[in-house]
């Protein structure tokens, strides 16, 4: 239900939940990095340096809503949340991404975590499951 | 009730009015009143229009407004009424706060009835007058009063009773009437005024005039603006006065949602209501806006519904569906649906169909037909998850039909509205519908049975008809087209042919779009899925291509999961088209792969270890990459610098991670090698700069294939260099900078060519097997997953470099390559000449004593077999001395004792010859051999001329070495070697342990010879047997005087020996002498004693002249007094007769009459005891005869009181220059002019009258020229020690103090 990737598109951290049908979210996350990076070249022209970060629902599927997050050193932020699930609007997901984003920038503050390798780390763990939990 | 407006294009009357006649006032109870434009201005409808038959229900509406009073006046004003009116724009202001719009005004002039004004409580917008205008040109006072005011009554009334306030009444007036009637003619305003004050009585404006409409006149065409803006005007009000009051009533309504028994259908007609208004008055927007509402609060109640607050009206919406129609977008107003929905009777789907229907139709009005794809993709999944929520029971597929349908009709519509380019340029805003098709073919065909291998099952078939019946009939409007959606999926369920051909048609063009707006992931997507159709197909080459196509995406992104499933439907196709190396090389990578489960790991392990055992064709062997079956981590060099000598054992230990799930039995392990002849050079130890931290160790980068890729996110370092550009003529620096070596590593592309894939390689790399070259070998090894590491054993019989280059497994028929070892692993291997040293055991090696050296001999290459020796070339001057027990140890390169031996040492006359025992190449023998260094006897000059012998031999030179006060002498040996046909040349360096130093001592006549050891080594020695001998003189007799017969000699110490030598007749004037003792480290055996030999001689041993001196006290005293002057007599004797040689050389030119001799006297002082008063030296002609005596008075003057030695007297030789030219002009001569000339000015201060004759030759010397000197000059010699005896040296007199002289001086030093 959701992902972190970045700049070159190499995943660096992927959690998803339920756990069985994870190879699909792979499959819906791997595809919409097309979209979030139609969208990052549409606003690189358009806007200067002043970018919205997130940016908005990528695409709809008939199960699945994907949006997704750009920081501005081009790391992406996808998050897939079941279309059942009519409880999070555009504002909260606005703001999980905000809260994955400083918590990646934890991490990254970290000085112990090789840039580049995926994410281990417990607090970020711990932010995910918890957005998890929250969004059910 | 309501009216039905059924007016078709054709009978849209541009005469006249519309008579209600016309209007065809069906009285269709509740029957909803269609609205639609059929304007012209957008080309959609055009093209519909050509391709279709015109709809029946197509009408264009407008506000309707009444026409009453004089029908004619109207008909006849009608036609520019109906043209004028929307001429201009009127700004329509709105309530709540809605931004203003200028809005052009179109009218329907109708007839007035009283039917047409609505009734209480109906909410019908679109038959509701908004204006009434009563007609009238009357100008005849009469008439008004008699007719036409009663007839307005009767209008107003109506009105008023219905409570419309909009109304005007317009009085025509034109001059015809007015001349017509002239008699009743009335001031013109008077009518006007009894109108107002009639009928407008505060409301003026109600009533306007037109003056002459038909007339071409400023003054008509004034009054029909000011007619045409109050109508517009009038609308306007109308319109914001009652679409005002009819949306606060429908809020109100809507507000009532939470009651029990409101119906979400009814309300939907209401607000649907004022859409239609809006769209007739082209606002489209506005239109927009209410549908959208409708849409938001539907879904909203749906979603209610899922959080479990159902609404009852709901219920009708949770029917099973029954038909799966797919949206329709032809016809701007579904009436089937709209009926249903009115009815209370329409689905969810139905519902959604006509809402999204209208929406398209208001959007493509607005000319945003992209944003009917993106709601449209909306709502189609909206719609699948609001069934799901709501539980509605569809049959299943039927949905997959819906959605299918539905995305073709979009997709239709938004084609027959766009041209081509403008559809390739959007294709980003339809490629979604497209994908979405696709899929929902595909799954279609998965459930109609259309995409397996044998065809569909007769409960396929059953499927397949109840999804059909769902469809229904083709629409009439589609019935003709040929390429309607309908007819599409009826084409492709029908057989598995037509689906194919569909299904191909729709995935590549959802693919060529993808592509085409760059969405490659996406395209790869739909690229994988038909895939999988294909693999149903059982079509597995084609599946391939697609599936590699994808998975060099995943692969080169680092997606491992679905880098994992693709390769194993990679796997799934290689095997189904028995391509055997690519499945194997596939199996391998799969084995590997940690996303896989343990089973299905040892599932494809064990496809490749049965092939690998097949015994099939043992010539098809199958080559694969070794990075999918084990890495190389680590290699060791074992000994660590990666250098050895020809033969030598050389270990490689390497380190492989096997990626296997099981152990796995290796037949063989191969590593190429590639030999580079002598690169290193023959001795490369130092070649082998070790770049590893680890020495011996190379660390293998790995790209580990199953975590996130470390190449890509680090890349290679960077190898950054300095540059300069110096400008060629000065020199000076044009620009400095950084450049990175290795940017083809850093800048190669990440996409394809990706150190990534080189070990993901999807097929096998093309490697070629360089055989024949040597080879690290181990047999039958067995892989444990994970690390394991492998000895080799190296080859290194030729010298030269060794490159490891390639890496073979080789399992049965399976051979697993690792194509290049980087980075490239080298070893050396040398070959190593024989080498022969020798050095001292102890240092410094003495000479004169036996000494031990050490021999070495590393064997290099050579092996010393038996009977090879070493030939040492004796010298007198070192002989090697025999010893008893000599062994030699052999030791290996790792200086390990391997072997002891007992040499056998031969001596010859001319050669020492050494048997060496037998040695392995590479080894160490060592033995040790006594030599004794001879000390060479005496002096530098001395030996050099005794070992003239003529014969062709190294003479060791003596010298004396700066670290050592020790003389050191180099030896050196000439060894023959086995190997060699040359000699080996060696030097040793011995010291002198001893200095020594002799002297002649006078007394008188009596002669003494004094010789001084020194011992300058560190070592004590013991003196014994001192002797000396003269070699010549035999009845010369030495007698020692050294009482001890064994001496201890310290270290840095010296021993004095003294000898009286004594003669017979004559004393020899040169005497050979020989010191000889012999000595022995301290505390060593009598029998280690070894001569020592000092070799020296003597010249002019005589005594020639006595000196005598007498210190004469002054007159009249006993003794001396310090301050007085008294005599010195120097008495010089000669006392021998001269010897021939003396003559010869002293005074061979100055014998004119009588033999005589010059000597210098000089009487010196150098303690300052004496002051020498008048001439302090002399010349005296000494006549060459025994007893001849001179006698010198000199007066001197003691300085101080007490017992003062004598003044020194010394005696020279003078040599007259005449002389000199006999005497070689040597440059030791020259140094004694020096001193002569000198000497010559202080005799010439002391007035010496005796050296006259030598003055001018001394001055003409210091003038003259200088290649005269050495012939010319006259020059003092001094005599040898012995020569003169000075009886009176160290003799000391008495000097009393000065009688006055009391001061004394006390000097305490």
């Amino acid at each position: 239900m959701n992902y972190t990737s970045r700049a070159n598109n190499y995943p660096l951290y992927i959690r998803s939940v339920p756990t069985q049908n994870e190879l699909k979210f792979h499959y819906t996350v791997h595809t919409s990095l097309d979209v979030v990076e139609e969208k990052i070249s549409a606003v690189g022209k358009s806007l200067g340096d002043q970018r919205e970060l997130y940016l908005g629902l990528l695409y709809p599927t008939e199960d699945y809503k994907v949006y997704g997050y750009v920081t501005n050193s081009k790391v992406k932020f996808v998050i897939v949340v079941d279309s059942s699930n009519t409880s999070l609007r555009d504002n909260e997901i606005r703001s999980m991404f905000r809260k994955l984003h400083n918590s990646f920038t934890d991490v990254m503050c970290n000085p112990f975590h090789n840039p580049g390798d995926q994410i281990q780390s417990k607090a970020f763990d711990g932010i995910v499951s918890g957005m998890m939990v929250q969004t059910g | 009730m309501t009216y039905s407006l059924r007016v078709s294009r054709k009978c849209r009357g541009d005469t006249g009015p519309i008579d209600t006649t016309q209007l065809h006032t069906q009285a269709l109870t509740k029957k909803p009143v269609f609205v639609c434009h059929f304007h012209g201005v957008l080309p959609l409808t055009h093209m519909e229009c050509q391709e279709e038959k015109p709809i029946i229900y197509t009408m264009e509406n407008k506000p309707i407004v009444t026409c009453a009073g004089d029908q004619s006046v109207f008909t006849s004003l009608y036609t520019s009424l109906a043209q004028q009116l929307p001429r201009e724009p009127m700004e329509w202001r709105r309530t709540y706060g809605r931004a203003p719009k200028m809005i052009h005004l179109e009218a329907n002039f109708v007839q007035f009835k009283e039917e047409l004004l609505p009734k209480e409580g109906n909410k019908a917008l679109l038959t509701f007058p908004f204006l009434h205008i009563y007609w009238t040109d009357c100008c005849d006072t009469e008439v008004y009063k008699g007719s036409v005011k009663e007839d307005m009554m009767r209008w107003q009334n109506s009105l008023r009773a219905h409570g419309s306030a909009d109304w005007v009444i317009v009085v025509v007036e034109t001059n015809d009437n007015k001349k017509k009637n002239k008699t009743n003619i009335l001031p013109r305003s008077s009518i006007v005024d009894k109108i107002r004050s009639d009928f407008c009585n505060k409301q003026n404006d109600r009533c306007v005039v037109l003056s002459d409409p038909l007339k071409d006149s400023s003054r008509s065409q004034e009054s029909w603006n000011s007619l045409l803006l109050k109508l517009r005007t009038l609308l306007l009000m109308s319109f914001t006065k009652n679409l005002g009051r009819f949306e606060d009533d429908m809020r109100t309504l809507r507000e009532k949602r939470t009651q029990p028994g409101w119906s979400f259908c009814e309300y939907f007609m209401v607000q649907e209501e004022l859409a239609f208004v809006f769209e007739m008055l082209q606002q489209f927007e506005d239109a927009l806006v209410q549908y959208d509402e409708l849409d938001a609060l539907f879904t909203q109640y749906v979603l209610n519904f899922g959080a479990g607050d159902a609404a009852n009206w709901l219920g009708s919406f949770c029917a099973p569906v029954r038909s799966w129609s797919g949206l329709l977008l032809r016809r701007p107003i579904d009436m089937e649906k709209r009926d249903g929905i009115q009815r209370g009777e329409a689905s969810l789907l139905d519902l959604r169909s006509y809402l999204f229907s209208r929406q398209c139709t208001l959007l493509i009005f607005l000319q945003r037909p992209w944003e009917v794809t993106q709601r449209a993709l909306e709502l189609l999944h909206n719609c699948v998850q609001e069934l799901r929520l709501l539980e509605v029971t569809v049959l299943e597929g039927a949905l997959d039909c819906w959605v299918f349908l539905s995305c073709l009709e979009v997709l239709h519509r938004i084609e027959g509205c766009c041209d081509q380019a403008q559809l390739a340029a959007n294709c980003s805003h339809t490629v979604g519908l497209w994908a979405y098709a696709t899929d929902k073919l595909k799954s279609l065909g998965e459930h109609c049975g259309l995409v397996s291998e044998k065809g569909p099952t007769s409960e396929d078939l059953n499927r397949t008809v109840d999804l059909l019946a769902g469809l229904g009939d083709e629409r009439p409007e589609t019935v003709n087209s040929l390429q309607s959606p309908y007819k599409k999926l009826k084409e492709a369920l029908s057989s598995m042919e037509a689906f194919e051909r569909h299904y191909l048609e729709l995935s590549h063009a959802a693919m060529e779009m993808y592509r085409a707006i760059g969405r490659l992931r996406s395209a790869r997507l739909v690229g994988k899925s038909l895939a999988e159709f294909y693999m149903r197909k059982g079509d597995p080459e084609r599946a391939e291509t697609f599936l590699q196509e994808a998975l060099k995406s995943y692969v080169s992104e680092g997606w491992s999961l679905p880098v994992t499933h693709t390769r194993r439907q990679i796997a799934e196709c290689q095997k189904l088209l028995a391509r055997t190396d690519d499945y194997l090389q596939t199996s391998a990578l799969l084995a590997g792969d940690v996303n896989l489960t343990m089973e299905e790991r040892k599932h494809f392990c064990q496809e490749i270890l049965t092939f690998a055992d097949k015994s099939g064709d043992p010539s098809h062997k199958v080559t694969l990459g070794m990075g999918v079956f084990t890495q190389l981590t680590r290699l060791q060099f074992c000994p660590a610098t990666a250098s050895v000598h020809s033969g030598a054992v050389l270990q490689v230990e390497l380190t492989l991670r096997c990626l296997m799930p099981v152990s796995v039995r290796i037949q063989q392990l191969a590593a190429s090698i590639h030999f580079d002849l002598e690169r290193g050079g023959t001795n490369g130890r130092s070649k082998v700069a070790q770049r590893q931290t680890n020495p011996g160790t190379v660390e293998f980068l790995q790209a580990d294939s199953t975590e996130a890729p470390p190449f890509s996110v680090a890349g290679p370092p960077l190898e950054l260099d300095e540059i300069q550009d110096r400008s060629p003529s000065d020199n000076s620096l044009n620009s400095a900078g950084v450049v990175c070596k290795n940017t083809h590593l850093v800048m190669r592309r990440h996409d394809s060519n990706s150190p990534l894939d080189t070990v993901n390689c999807v097929s096998p790399p093309a490697v070629a097997i360089k055989e024949g070259g040597q080879m690290l070998k181990v047999q039958d090894v067995t892989l444990q997953p994970g690390n394991n590491n492998i000895i080799f054993t190296a080859p290194s019989g030729q010298p030269g470099t060794y490159t490891l280059r390639q890496l073979y497994a080789t399992v049965g028929r399976v051979q697993f390559v690792l194509p290049h070892i980087y980075p490239s692993v080298q070893y050396e291997v040398y070959s190593q000449e024989p080498q022969l040293t020798v050095e001292p055991s102890s240092e410094p090696l003495l000479a004169g004593l036996p000494q031990r050296v050490k021999f070495t001999l590393l064997t290099g290459h050579y092996a010393v077999k038996k009977g090879d020796a070493l030939q040492l070339s004796n010298t007198d001057t070192m002989p090697i001395l025999p010893s008893t027990s000599c062994t030699a140890c052999i030791s290996n390169p790792a200086a390990e004792l391997v072997g002891e031996s007992v040499l056998s040492i031969q001596s010859s006359e001319k050669v020492t010859s050494i048997s060496l025992p037998p040695t392995p190449p590479y080894h160490t023998l060592e033995f040790q051999l006594e030599v004794l260094c001879v000390i060479p006897p005496g002096t530098d000059r001395s030996t050099n001329e005794r070992l003239t012998n003529g014969e062709v031999r190294h003479r060791p030179r003596s010298y004396s070495h700066p670290d050592t006060p020790m003389t050191a002498i180099d030896q050196r040996m000439s060894i023959d070697c086995p190997w060699s046909i040359y000699s080996t040349l060696l030097a040793l360096t011995f010291y002198i342990p001893f200095k020594t130093k002799h002297s002649l001592l006078s007394a008188g006549n009596r002669k003494y010879i004094q010789v001084c050891v020194q011992n300058v080594s560190d070592v004590n020695f013991t003196l014994a047997e001192v002797k000396l001998t003269e070699k010549q003189h035999a009845l010369l007799e030495l007698q020692s005087l050294n009482t001890k017969t064994q001496q201890l000699l310290c270290s840095k110490h010296s021993v004095f020996c003294l000898w009286e030598v004594r003669w017979k007749d004559d004393l020899p004037s040169c005497l050979q002498c020989v010191f000889s003792a012999d000595f022995s480290p301290f505390n060593q055996d009598i029998s280690t004693f070894k001569p020592f030999y000092y070799q020296f001689q003597l010249e002019r041993v005589t005594t020639l002249y006595s000196v005598r001196a007498k210190i004469l006290p002054p007159a009249g005293e006993q003794y001396c007094r310090s301050g007085l002057l008294c005599g010195l007599e120097v008495c010089m004797t000669r006392l021998t007769e001269p010897a021939e040689g003396e003559i010869a050389e002293d005074s061979k030119t100055d014998t004119d009459s009588l033999k005589t001799t010059k000597l210098m006297y000089e009487v010196a002082d150098s303690s300052s005891n004496w002051a020498v008063c008048g001439k302090s030296s002399g010349m005296v002609l000494m006549p060459v005869a025994a007893r001849a005596t001179h006698k010198v008075q000199i007066e001197v003057m003691p300085l101080f009181a007490g017992h003062l030695p004598f003044p020194k007297i010394k005696v020279l030789k003078y040599m007259p220059h005449t002389a000199a030219v006999a005497i070689q002009p040597d440059p030791d001569s020259c140094v004694e002019n020096d001193s002569l000339s000198l000497l010559d000015k202080t005799l010439d201060d002391q007035t010496d009258t005796a050296s006259i004759r030598s003055r001018g030759s001394v001055h003409s010397v210091g003038s003259g020229d200088q290649q005269q000197k050495g012939v010319a000059m006259p020059r003092l010699e001094p005599f040898s020690p012995g020569q003169v005896f000075n009886h009176s040296n160290m003799q000391q007199v008495l000097v009393l103090p000065s009688t006055d002289d009391h001061i004394m001086e006390v000097n305490a030093t």
